[in-house]
């Protein structure tokens, strides 16, 4: 009778399947609306590392490759225990799926602690645009344009990270509840695809902002 | 069992639940849909006192009431709650709200309680932005334009644009739904080539919503970032490249027109069958060209910056996809107008706004046609041709289709008939009004009155004097439906279930319909407009 897949089917939709396939639509089409979200600032960062391409590989020099590197391994270890535990909702075990959804978020919260290390180093080195910026080398406002994007999009990520963290938290505790079986599981499988795309755009991030003034690298 | 039938006829929608709270917490998407009605009529009023006031300000060439920092206020804040509070939720958020699952045969949409967000969030945005205004206004245009808006204005831009950037999410929210909605929610046998066209260019809206819209998002967000740190994104003194946020700001814009005339089109493509008593001519052509109209849509932007320094090439370009958008927009008059030929028409309130629609979209596609020429832009742009222009098919097309589709479907949504004959009147009121404001603009745009002046010199204002005495005439054909509408939800006859004898599953359930729509799902077998085959049962019902 404690059937969860039909307690948790909406009065709307006529059969489970239908239910599950229309958020899964749904969670696709919001990752397209992301997708475009991210792609207006990519092509106005690259609008402007052509127009000013050696300031912006001097801004890239000053990006930490050590930590930036971490955080790319830690968030794709992250998206490897995410895909765990929607493997582990799927097959119905409870408490495997509890423990993965623990280790992502410990991971995505190691992430979000590195980043905002970062930050700090960008502000102690007064790297921070607005009234904290000191550049002393040439091209200084070419230079603040760099950080102003690695600032808003690193940022913009950021955000969507502790969105994800809050999500993975709303999973634990509805795994705690007893919510998520073998034939109901579709919000862990959403939650799953969103912090597969917040991945993503960081490996495109960090090839943007890190990767491009290696060769200049100070130390 | 026949009481039953008799109580669930007198259940419907509006009385299921009745109090404040059953409203605010609705998730049924004909609730949301009139809870949109309030909120977007209260601000196409507001919009139009705006309106009101710049119209009297041209009457006399030297202007009558306010300075030029004044007027600059005025209009801006005339096109951003146009834009974003009317126009752009007009349509969608409120009859197709209403319709897309009744016309589907789905109890509601895909995703309830975020359609209820978005009407939370739409209003959080308004808010937001009539905090703006009562503050003191904005002065920029509703474009933005930087480094004006970045660096020299001193009004307030950013609590304007966070209003504008969070009214977005509810356009986001409402665009999901609606292709969710259409992809998995459709009645058993309602085929993709079954589909009324009403659904056919209300999921290509969907469609620029969701990829318009976070566009928009970052420019806005690239202009408050500039603003409040004073740092160079667009300000050319920091580096920065105005005419980067020209194409930003237009890649969002220019397909936002036509998220204000898809569903418009929309509207008409169900109007004019349903009065012409035949099926819409070309139905695959005309539920292509909706798509077709979404996706060349993304790529005419450049348009709007021949004049701002862009290369000759990439105008060149421009200029060719401008006159392609044009193509699938003519296949639809053409095929509107093939639909009445020999048709049975009869001239209710609503075939006279479809009409009206299709002559005065026509007026406004074709001088569209001489903005997207190179040579001609170069003459016209930025003047009073450019107003008229899109006055034509934001005002004629856009709002005369809202008003039409209001009329049309108001018998299902209130279960009242409005006064026929007053509607007839203020239809045609409206019709006079439009040409006589708007018309005269092209006249002054040709012999070259900028827009966005507060003065101008004395041999332009008979012109001015026409649009501002059409403009007063227009305001008493939107007064006029507002209160008989009203007037007629409490006094109005009752109406049938199907009054125009139409087709649609929105027509084969009880006016106003039950909460759920349906009493039980129906199941279809024919495509839509078969006016043909109703004649049986017509004569039976």
């Amino acid at each position: 009778m404690a059937n969860p897949a039909a307690l948790s089917l909406r009065e709307h939709f006529r059969t489970p399947e239908q239910q599950r396939e229309t958020s899964s639509i749904g969670m696709w089409i919001f990752i397209i609306t992301e997708v475009m979200l991210f792609s207006g600032l990519f092509m106005a960062f690259t609008v402007y590392r052509s127009m000013y391409p050696q300031a912006f590989i001097e801004g890239s020099a000053e990006m930490s490759i050590a930590l930036g590197a971490t955080n790319t391994i830690v968030l794709i270890c992250s998206s490897f225990t995410m895909a765990l535990s929607v493997y582990s909702a799927a097959t119905g075990n409870r408490r495997m799926l509890a423990i993965f959804l623990i280790a992502t978020m410990i991971l995505g919260a190691a992430f979000l602690g590195i980043k905002f290390t970062e930050y700090y180093q960008h502000y102690r080195d007064h790297q921070a645009p607005g009234v904290w910026f000191d550049w002393r080398g040439r091209d200084a406002a070419q230079v603040e344009m760099f950080f102003v994007f690695y600032f808003i999009m690193t940022g913009l990520h950021a955000v969507h990270m502790f969105v994800g963290e809050g999500l993975l938290f709303t999973m634990l505790l509805r795994t705690a509840a007893g919510s998520f079986s073998a034939r109901y599981h579709t919000p862990v499988e959403l939650v799953g695809l969103y912090w597969h795309f917040v991945d993503i755009v960081w490996v495109f991030l960090f090839a943007i902002f890190y990767i491009e003034g290696l060769h200049l690298h100070h130390g | 069992m026949i009481p039953a039938v008799e109580v669930a006829a007198e259940r419907n929608y509006l009385n299921e639940e009745t109090g404040v709270l059953s409203w605010l917490f609705t998730t049924d998407h004909k609730r949301i849909g009139l809870l949109y009605v309030a909120s977007i009529s209260v601000f196409f009023f507001l919009g139009g006192l705006f309106a009101l006031l710049i119209r009297l300000q041209l009457l006399t060439p030297n202007g009558l009431l306010f300075d030029s920092e004044t007027y600059n206020k005025l209009f801006t804040m005339h096109g951003i709650i146009m834009v974003w509070f009317f126009l752009i939720p007009s349509i969608p958020n409120t009859l197709g709200n209403f319709l897309i699952p009744m016309m589907l045969g789905a109890k509601d949409v895909a995703f309830p309680k975020l359609n209820l967000l978005s009407w939370y969030v739409f209003n959080l945005g308004a808010l937001v932005t009539l905090y703006s205004i009562f503050r003191g206004g904005v002065d920029t245009g509703w474009t933005f334009y930087t480094p004006f808006s970045t660096t020299f204005s001193t009004t307030y831009v950013i609590a304007a644009a966070a209003g504008i950037f969070i009214a977005g999410f509810s356009s986001i929210m409402t665009g999901l739904n609606f292709i969710a909605t259409v992809h998995r929610m459709r009645a058993p046998g309602m085929t993709w080539f079954r589909l009324p066209m009403f659904i056919w260019s209300h999921y290509a809206t969907s469609l620029i919503l969701v990829l318009a819209t976070p566009i928009l998002a970052v420019t806005l967000l690239l202009v408050a970032v500039e603003r409040i740190f004073q740092v160079g994104i667009f300000d050319p003194a920091l580096g920065g490249d105005p005419v980067l946020f020209q194409h930003m700001f237009w890649f969002y814009s220019h397909p936002a027109v036509y998220i204000m005339i898809l569903p418009a089109m929309a509207v008409v493509s169900e109007l004019v069958p349903a009065f012409s008593r035949k099926p819409l001519f070309g139905y695959e052509f005309v539920a292509f060209a909706s798509i077709s109209i979404a996706a060349i849509g993304f790529l005419v932007w450049g348009h709007h910056m021949f004049t701002a320094g862009t290369s000759p090439y990439a105008a060149e370009v421009f200029s060719f996809l401008s006159y392609l958008v044009a193509v699938p927009s003519a296949i639809k008059v053409f095929n509107w107008t093939a639909t009445m030929y020999k048709g049975s028409i009869s001239w209710d309130t609503p075939m006279l706004y479809a009409i009206g629609f299709i002559g005065l979209f026509a007026i406004g596609g074709v001088t569209g046609l001489f903005l997207a020429a190179l040579g001609i832009d170069v003459h016209v742009q930025d003047t009073y041709f450019v107003v008229g222009h899109f006055h034509f098919i934001m005002v004629g097309g856009t709002v005369l289709a809202y008003l039409g589709g209001m009329h049309y479907w108001w018998p299902k949504i209130s279960g009242k008939m409005y006064p026929e004959g007053l509607a007839r009147l203020s239809a045609l009121v409206a019709f006079i009004g439009f040409i006589l404001t708007f018309f005269p603009q092209y006249i002054l745009g040709y012999l070259g009155m900028p827009r966005r002046y507060a003065v101008y010199p004395p041999e332009f204002q008979v012109w001015h004097v026409l649009s501002s005495a059409g403009a007063s005439i227009l305001g008493i054909g939107y007064i006029l439906p507002f209160c008989y509408l009203l007037w007629s939800w409490h006094y109005g006859k009752p109406a049938p279930p199907n009054p125009w004898k139409s087709t649609g599953l929105e027509w084969k359930t009880s006016s106003p319909p039950p909460k759920h729509n349906f009493e039980e799902t129906p199941v279809v077998t024919t495509g839509p407009y078969q006016f043909g085959e109703m004649k049986e049962e017509l004569d039976l019902g």
